[in-house]
Parts: C-alpha cells; sequence; structure tokens
C-alpha cells in the first residue's frame, strides 16, 4: 500500500452549533498520510469528539474542507457518508463500546452487516467474518473461546480489544480511538495500544488516536496537540 | 433497508430486557383477549337474538308495546297485558293471503321453565336461525293432552328423559299452591339445542292448557274440582290465547295484514314486524355490548401507555448503544426503524399471544356459554371484524412505535459521536 496516500485531508475546517454563533473547531489543515499514527492530544472540551464525528461525516463541516481516501465528505450524501463510514472508518470508543444484548462475536461481526465492502474484504482473503473475528481476537491476545460469551463478562480491557477487532474487522482503511485507554492501568493500557498498532500496521490501517494523557504519544509517528491547531479555542482562551 | 438485520437487533434487544419486555406482551395479550372475546360476544349475542326467529312475518298479540310482545311471544319474559279472544285467532288465520299461523298460549311454568301452549304446526312451521326447523333428539310432537315436549336446555338442566311425569304450575311462580298438581304431563319428546328461548320452553298442546284451567278460575283453584280424566270428557277448545304468529304466502302482503290487523274492529290488537321489533330490542341492550367494547379499548389503550412509558424510559439507557451503531453506519433512518420496530414486534407477540390465549378461553367457556346462556360459540378461523381489530392493534402500535422512533432519530443526529451515559 502506497504509504504517501493521503488518508486524511482537512483544510480551512470551521464548525459551530446551528444554535450558536461561536465557532467549536477552526483548524487551518490537517493531514494524515495512509498507513501513519497520529496521537491527538487535548484536554476535554478541545473538540476532540467533535472533530472525530466531522471525519466520521456523522456531522457537517460548517466551512471548509474534509477529504477521507481522497473522498471530499461534502459531495456525498447523509446516507452516502453513513455507508461510507461503515466501509472505511473503525471507531473505538473510550468505554461501554459494545452493544450489551449481543455476544462477542456478534459485537465483533456487526461492523461486517452495515458494511457489504469489509465482508467482501473478508471473502477476497477467502475467509468468513466469523473465522476473521477469531483470528483478530486470538492476535489481541484473547482468547477465541471468548467468543461466544457476553460481553458483560468481560474485564474492561477485554471489551476494548474485543471494541478493536471490531474496528478492524474488513481492513477499513482509517481507524479512529477516541480515549480507549481512559479506563485502563498503566501496563494494560501500553499493552492495548501496542497490538492496536501492530494489527492495524498489518493491514496498513492509519490510526487517529486520540487522548488527553499526553505521556501517550512516544507511541505514534505524530503527535498533535489539538489546542495548538484548533484556533477555535486559542481565541477562547484570548477572550478569557 | 437491512430489515433482517434491524429486527434481529431489537429482539435481542427485547431478550437483554426480557421481564419488562414479557409484561408489555402479557398487557398486550390480555388486552387482545378481552377485545376479542368482547367482539365475539357480542356477534354471538346479535347472532344469537336476532336468530331466535325468524320466517316469522307477523306476531300479533293484545294491544301494548311492540318490544313487549316480542318479548312474551319470543323471548318468554314478561307477560302479555291482555289475552287475545280465540275467535279473533281463527278469524284472522283464515285470512287467504296466510300460509300458516301458530298459536301461543303463555302462563304457566315449571321450575323456573316456562311453559308454551300451541299446536302441531308449531313443530311444521317454527323456524330459527335462518330457516332452521325445530327438530326433535327423542321422542315426537305432543299428540294427546297430557303430553309435553320440553326444550333441551330444560331436559339437561332437569335431568328429563322421556315418559318423565311432570306438574306445571300456574303462572310464572312454581308454589305448593298454585301446582296443576291433579293433571301430572308426560314428556314424549326432547327437542334438539337451538340456542334460543325454545331450548327452555315446555310445549303443550292448547288444549292441554284448557284442561289445566277448566277448573280455574281468576287464578285459583275452584273448589269443586275437575279430575283429568273428566277434563278430557269436556270441551277443550281454547276461549283465550296470548299471541300467535303468521307465515304469510307473499311478503308483499305484509303491511296491509299488519295494518288491518291493527285495525280489527273486534278487539284491540297489534301485529309486529319481528325483524323491526328485534332492532329496536337490541337498541335497548346494544348500549351494554357496546360499553363493554369501549371498556376494552380502554384497556388496550392502557397497555399501550405501558408499552409506551417502557420504550421510552429504556431509550435513554439505550443512547450509547444508538452512538454505538452510527459510528458502525447505522443511518438515523435505521435508527428509527429499530425504537419502531420494538413497538411493532410487542404488539405481534402480544396479539399471536393474545389470539392463543382467546381460543383456549373459548375452548374452555364454550360448554359453559352453551349451557348457562344457550350461546353457541364456535371455534373457527378468526372473522373478519377480529382481523380488523387485531389489524387496528398493530397500526396503534406502529403510531406509538413512531413516538420513541422519533427522539432515537433525534439524539442518533443531536449525540453525534459523543457516548451519552
Amino acid at each position: 500500500m502506497n504509504i504517501e496516500a493521503r488518508c486524511l485531508d482537512i483544510q480551512a475546517l470551521k464548525f459551530r452549533w446551528p444554535s450558536s454563533q461561536r465557532n467549536v473547531l477552526d483548524i487551518k489543515a490537517l493531514q494524515c498520510n495512509q498507513g501513519e499514527t497520529i496521537f491527538l492530544n487535548g484536554p476535554s472540551g478541545s473538540g476532540k469528539t467533535t472533530l472525530l464525528s466531522l471525519i466520521g461525516g456523522i456531522q457537517n463541516a460548517t466551512e471548509g474542507h474534509i477529504s477521507v481516501l481522497n473522498q471530499n465528505l461534502a459531495e456525498l450524501t447523509s446516507r452516502q457518508r453513513d455507508q461510507f463510514r461503515a466501509d472505511h472508518i473503525g471507531f473505538i470508543f473510550q468505554m461501554f463500546n459494545l452493544i450489551p444484548y449481543l455476544s462477542v462475536l456478534e459485537n465483533i461481526t456487526l461492523a461486517c452487516k452495515f458494511s457489504p465492502e469489509r465482508k467482501a474484504r473478508i471473502a477476497r482473503r477467502g475467509s468468513s467474518p466469523e473465522r476473521e473475528a477469531r483470528r483478530l481476537l486470538t492476535h489481541l491476545e484473547l482468547g477465541a473461546d471468548k467468543l461466544d460469551a457476553k460481553v458483560m463478562n468481560l474485564s474492561v480491557g477485554q471489551q476494548q480489544r474485543v471494541a478493536t477487532a471490531r474496528a478492524l474487522i474488513g481492513e477499513p482503511e482509517l481507524i479512529i480511538a477516541d480515549e480507549p485507554t481512559s479506563a485502563l492501568d498503566a501496563p494494560m493500557r501500553d499493552k492495548f495500544i501496542q497490538l492496536l498498532l501492530q494489527e492495524s500496521a498489518s493491514t496498513g490501517a492509519s490510526v487517529l488516536f486520540v487522548s488527553h494523557d499526553p505521556s501517550l504519544e512516544t507511541h505514534f509517528q505524530r503527535s498533535l496537540a489539538l489546542p495548538t491547531i484548533n484556533r477555535a479555542t486559542q481565541h477562547e482562551e484570548a477572550e478569557a | 433497508m437491512n430489515w433482517i438485520l434491524l429486527s434481529s437487533l431489537t429482539l435481542k434487544s427485547m431478550l437483554n430486557r426480557r421481564f419488562t419486555s414479557l409484561l408489555c406482551i402479557f398487557s398486550i395479550a390480555i388486552s387482545v383477549l378481552l377485545i376479542l372475546s368482547v367482539e365475539t360476544i357480542r356477534s354471538e349475542t346479535r347472532n344469537s337474538f336476532t336468530s331466535t326467529v325468524s320466517d316469522t312475518d307477523l306476531i300479533v298479540g293484545a294491544r301494548s308495546g311492540s318490544v313487549q310482545l316480542l318479548l312474551y311471544s319470543v323471548f318468554r319474559i314478561g307477560s302479555a297485558t291482555n289475552n287475545i279472544d280465540w275467535k279473533s285467532y281463527q278469524e284472522i288465520s283464515a285470512h287467504p293471503s296466510i300460509d300458516w299461523a301458530i298459536p301461543l298460549s303463555l302462563g304457566d311454568s315449571h321450575r323456573g321453565f316456562r311453559v308454551l301452549g300451541t299446536n302441531s304446526d308449531y313443530f311444521t312451521h317454527f323456524r330459527y336461525g335462518g330457516a332452521r326447523a325445530l327438530t326433535l333428539d327423542a321422542g315426537e310432537p305432543f299428540q294427546a293432552v297430557y303430553e309435553a315436549v320440553i326444550g333441551s336446555a330444560v331436559a339437561k338442566e332437569l335431568n328429563y328423559q322421556l315418559g318423565e311425569e311432570i306438574i306445571l304450575a300456574h303462572g310464572a311462580s312454581d308454589t305448593h299452591f298454585s301446582r296443576h298438581d291433579d293433571k301430572p304431563f308426560r314428556v314424549v319428546g326432547v327437542l334438539a339445542p337451538t340456542g334460543t328461548p325454545v331450548d327452555r320452553t315446555i310445549h303443550v298442546s292448547l288444549a292441554g292448557i284448557e284442561a289445566l284451567h277448566i277448573d280455574w278460575q281468576s287464578g285459583t283453584r275452584a273448589k269443586q274440582g275437575v279430575s283429568a280424566e273428566e277434563a278430557l270428557k269436556m270441551d277443550l277448545e281454547p276461549k283465550q290465547i296470548t299471541a300467535f304468529m303468521l307465515g304469510l304466502k307473499s311478503k308483499m302482503a305484509v303491511f296491509k295484514l299488519q295494518r288491518a290487523i291493527n285495525n280489527y274492529r273486534k278487539e284491540p290488537l297489534l301485529a309486529i314486524l319481528p325483524g323491526i321489533a328485534l332492532g329496536e330490542l337490541w337498541q335497548l341492550v346494544g348500549v351494554a355490548e357496546k360499553a363493554l367494547l369501549a371498556v376494552s379499548v380502554f384497556v388496550l389503550v392502557n397497555s399501550f401507555v405501558g408499552l409506551l412509558t417502557v420504550v421510552l424510559t429504556s431509550l435513554n439507557e439505550r443512547r450509547r448503544e444508538i452512538a454505538i451503531l452510527r459510528s458502525l453506519g447505522c443511518r438515523p433512518s435505521q435508527v428509527f426503524s429499530l425504537l419502531t420496530l420494538e413497538s411493532l414486534i410487542t404488539a405481534l407477540i402480544g396479539c399471536i399471544v393474545g389470539v392463543a390465549f382467546y381460543f383456549v378461553a373459548l375452548y374452555l367457556a364454550q360448554p359453559l356459554l352453551q349451557a348457562k346462556m344457550g350461546l353457541n360459540l364456535s371455534i373457527d378461523a378468526l372473522t373478519l371484524s377480529e382481523w380488523l381489530i387485531l389489524a387496528a392493534v398493530m397500526l396503534s402500535s406502529l403510531f406509538i412505535g413512531l413516538i420513541p422512533g422519533y427522539r432515537a432519530y433525534r439524539y442518533s443526529l443531536g449525540d453525534g459521536m459523543s457516548i451519552k451515559l
């Protein structure tokens, strides 16, 4: 895979909520190459989650341009953006990442249910979503015997690995992780990040890892501080 | 839209909250059971009511109200204000437009069952429930004076068989003083069940009624009694009867004859069209059935309010789930469907369980209603009106489901990727 291909390209992005006059985000430029791992750091309220919603195509930019995999999101309808997200982006949240009433296997393969493309990629490799889920769990060092377990019976660390397997299944090109380690202790956290990066490297996926903990940046190829690139929070601070 | 995926997610989510889901399903099932049962009893009562008499063109009695005449002549409820002269009956029934006439003489009873004096034309011409003729389960129609043919409910409740000797009583109350115990009747026939007041009637000949009262004056027995054998030798042609039914050769003549009877000079008579009088009577008793239906509808509305409360309460807990689904590519419209489907699936299972309950209840209640009320409930496939009720339940559940569906839709747009806890 061409490492220099653009996975994410943000230009002159501005976002404000419809009911507000004030920008929440004002980013001049942000790029991520295919296969690159980026650490995005910022305290709570710095607009991290809003930025992820925009990249994921759930919110629309008020001004500016966002391209994911060279696809300008503004050119897609809301329905197409939802499908684009399902096919190309894997998400991992802070905690409570899993649907409580589905088993581990069902949680992981749910990503394929919403994306025929992810399913097709697995099929091209001569595998099935179930086998792929089993393989990923083994790689993420969670026994495949946990496949039929209820997610509520897993520890937080185990749940985050299941969420990671769901984000990775079907090889999406971009993995977005929103504070996935905040509920984990230090040794678990480092182990988790290593496994995530290892797995994403094997498929060539880019990783956008968001956290308020700056000590994690050493794991990533590049580190960005959101308050530095988000001019909206700079204005707020200046006004304060 | 992937309905199988959404339905399977909804079902699994409901299974996860199985206790509240089961309560909702049970509540809807009970409402469906109630509303179907009320509808069945309603339609069966109406059927049974309107089928008490058929193919009779006119009923003639002493001048009173049409409902009153219908009540005593057909339903054996209440009594006539006056009798009519036997000669009037003979004169009218000899009218050329009349095909048949059945005289009815009421006033006596036996252990709570009314006694009807009539003649053999009753067994030939009386029709009920869509032109069905009376049939005998055992024995034959009465011929001799002291012979009786009993209805099926009489036979069953009093455990009477052919050959049984019965004592009739004067008037509606069967007390020692009023019994015609010097002239016992013998049961010679038992009628097949009809689901009409015929089942609860004891039929004797007009001559039998005359023989019973030959030594009675003003409601009491004369001191000088006439024995059963002596009475047989006397003239037993009736002097008066209570009412009579008429069948006409041509329906065209009904109104003309009705007018003629109502204007009969020799005594004040009233001729009614049974269908019209039944309609009037049903309007009176129909209020109760409408009230019953209204109560069932309110019970159903209450179930839906319960369902709505449960779905809306769970919705707040499920905002996290909605955000996860959105991150996986689930569209807001699919989130909307997910919540709407929950109401639909709950109502669908509720309907299926309710219909199952209904058939079980029907199976259990069938013999009881037949015995106590003479209602013939048949365990058949659902009728059109019952299907319409179920469709209305499903449609209502769809409308109810739109409320949490819309709220979830708003959440899915507003919350974005942030997981609200």
